[in-house]
């Protein structure tokens, strides 16, 4: 058994002459939840794809849960829930009898149990009660729980959710989230697509950052927050003059505007700054050191904020 | 574990793993309103054929020169107006209902994206498309038996019943003449269901459902305009549709086998040939639906 539930190896994917996915190699660790971001376009369904053998890689490969795809598909696929670019049902049949035809199409899921097995997730995404309803007459964020109840017929040990959280209200983003964590709990690995920096801060153990095709960066939310180095950042009427007393003490890359100055504190103790400010009566409304916006990093990485690429 | 569970084995309420998949593809075929829908209007013509020709005058039926074939003998026994349906049906409202099933296999469930799920879930792709393909064979054999089962009733009704005689002259007993009905919604089948192979491989090469049915139509279309050129007579025995017609030799005494032989020898040659196109090209597909 190795120590990755997924493990890619140069994943590339090109359509015509786009390079979509780019020798892409993802490590992600058995039990973590694994954020997989990155703006539109950067190619994380097209990853998920091929992931789940939907499409086949240019070149490189991969294994899920230590198994060779797409080889091993029919013995590990069983084991893996997904959710690939939104929900995918039959209009014209209830959300119920959408569930009873995957289940129906899984040679392994046991018929005694199937009742039981789809009502546990139904209820799970809160669809219980709209179980019956036609999958037509769903809203947006009721067909996106649908899908999460069909990621979640059996039993999993990996689950694939591609923004999972689209069309949501916050409440049902809530929810979702608060699943993850379950899910989690209970031992499964989530490998979670979002372009949302939010929902990873909020629910990954780790992240992988994709740009262009590429994954920039891949590591424990952890290491990479522990890499952005802390901001001290004051609130105050008088804005320049905190900028100056941050400068003198040695704060770097000081800038202020309305309202507020910031700059990285480097080896400046917080207390310092604090002391210093009342000292030369700078009027401090609030004092905060913040370990560098996950957000900036990312630009960093990307070059960009999370806009549409390619 | 309750009870319940305990006292109720599994294998006594469910069906055996392997068909639990195709029971739901045949229901999902035998539910959909627009499938319900063109079975009524395949089941209409027989009643049509048989009202029309009750309420003429006895003078008119018969001696027409282009009326269909069995149209002239309904007066006699009422067993012939599901052949005169079977007749007419098959040039075009049958192949139109293989069609709509067979447009539908692949391309229906790309197109409201279901595709990507049930192979995630994993079906195996051969697997997907043997369910498929039998889910379209039911559907043809469902199709050709409404129209024979609503003709026979309907001619029974207005005509009554009583022995048949043959296109040969020779007559038989009302009995046998069912078991030849039978034995011509199978003959049909297999010749739809060699349409609907070629259905299956045009499913697979599109994500528009409606698409593909209208290819396939044409397909039939084409097959039907091709048969009656005759400045391409060399190319006939080799059309999809021209043996189609030959199912009234199942009504000589004795039966012509040789036409039959070449009918099933062709839906089956068409048969293999499309079934393994469609596998070689959704084996490998990428699906991007
Ligand atoms: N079937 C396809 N044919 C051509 N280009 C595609 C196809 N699918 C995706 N792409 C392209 O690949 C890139 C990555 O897309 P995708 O993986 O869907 O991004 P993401 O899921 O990160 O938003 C995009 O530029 C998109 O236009
Ligand atoms: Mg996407």
């Amino acid at each position: 058994m190795t120590a990755f539930a997924v493990e890619s190896c140069g994943l590339t994917k090109r359509f015509g002459r786009q390079v979509a996915v780019n020798a892409v190699d993802l490590a992600v660790p058995r039990g973590a939840v694994y954020g997989f971001l990155g703006p539109n376009g950067s190619g994380k369904t097209t990853t998920i794809r091929m992931l789940l053998g939907l499409i086949r890689p240019t070149s490189g490969g991969h294994a899920l849960l230590g198994e060779r795809m797409p080889g091993g598909a029919a013995t590990v696929l069983p084991r893996v829930g997904a959710l690939v670019e939104g929900p995918g049902f039959h209009p014209y049949l209830s959300g119920l009898d959408n569930l009873r035809r995957l289940d129906a199409a899984d040679g392994t899921a046991r018929p005694a149990t199937a009742d039981a097995r789809i009502r546990a997730a139904l209820d799970r995404v809160g669809l219980g009660a709209a179980a019956g309803k036609r999958f037509r007459a769903y809203s947006l964020g009721m067909r996106q729980r649908l899908a999460l109840a069909a990621a979640m017929l059996a039993p999993r040990d990996l689950l694939i959710l591609d923004e999972p959280t689209n069309g949501l209200d916050p409440q049902g983003t809530r929810e979702v989230r608060s699943l993850i964590g379950a899910l989690a709990a209970e031992g499964a690995t989530v490998l979670l697509s979002t372009h949302l920096l939010s929902e990873v801060e909020q629910v990954c153990s780790h992240v992988g950052v994709m740009h262009k095709g590429h994954l920039v960066a891949q590591s424990t939310l952890e290491d990479l927050r522990a890499e952005a180095a802390p901001r001290a950042r004051v609130e105050t009427d008088w804005p320049e003059d905190a900028a100056r007393v941050l400068r003198e003490l040695g704060v770097t890359e000081v800038t202020h505007e309305a309202g507020r100055a910031t700059g990285l504190l480097g080896q400046v103790a917080p207390e310092k700054v604090v002391a210093a400010l009342v000292h030369d009566g700078v009027p401090v409304r609030g004092f905060a050191v913040v370990a560098a916006d996950l957000e900036e990093q990312f630009v960093a990485l990307t070059g960009e904020g999370f806009d549409v690429s390619g | 574990m309750s009870a319940v569970e305990v006292a109720a084995p599994p294998a006594a309420r469910s069906l055996p793993v392997p068909f639990r998949f195709l029971r739901s593809e045949l229901g999902l075929i035998a539910r959909r309103r627009r499938n319900q829908a063109g079975l009524a209007v395949l089941a209409a013509v027989p009643i049509i054929i048989a009202i029309a020709v009750r309420v003429s005058s006895p003078t008119s039926s018969g001696g027409d020169q282009g009326a269909p074939q069995f149209l002239s003998s309904i007066t006699g026994n009422g067993l012939f107006v599901a052949l005169a349906a079977l007749a007419l049906e098959i040039q075009l409202f049958l192949p139109i209902a293989v069609a709509a099933v067979a447009g539908d296999a692949i391309a229906g469930e790309a197109n409201v994206g279901t595709l990507r799920y049930l192979l995630t879930v994993p079906v195996h792709r051969t697997r997907l498309l043997a369910v498929k393909y039998a889910g379209i064979v039911a559907g043809a054999f469902v199709a050709t038996v409404t129209v024979a089962g609503t003709g026979l009733l309907a001619g029974l009704l207005l005509f009554g019943g009583g022995d048949v005689t043959l296109l040969s002259g020779t007559t038989i007993g009302m009995g046998e003449g069912l078991l030849r009905l039978l034995a011509i919604c199978l003959y049909l089948t297999a010749c739809l269901a060699a349409l609907g192979a070629v259905g299956l491989f045009v499913s697979t090469l599109t994500e528009q459902p409606m698409g593909a049915t209208i290819a396939i139509v044409m397909f039939n279309m084409v097959s039907w305009i091709l048969g009656v050129i005759p400045q391409v007579d060399w190319l006939h025995p080799y059309l999809l549709t021209h043996w189609w017609n030959n199912f009234g030799d199942l009504l000589r005494d004795p039966v012509a086998w040789d036409p039959l032989r070449g009918g099933l020898l062709s839906a089956a040659a068409y048969t293999v040939i499309f079934l393994s196109a469609a596998w070689a090209r959704f084996g490998t597909r990428d699906v991007t639906s």
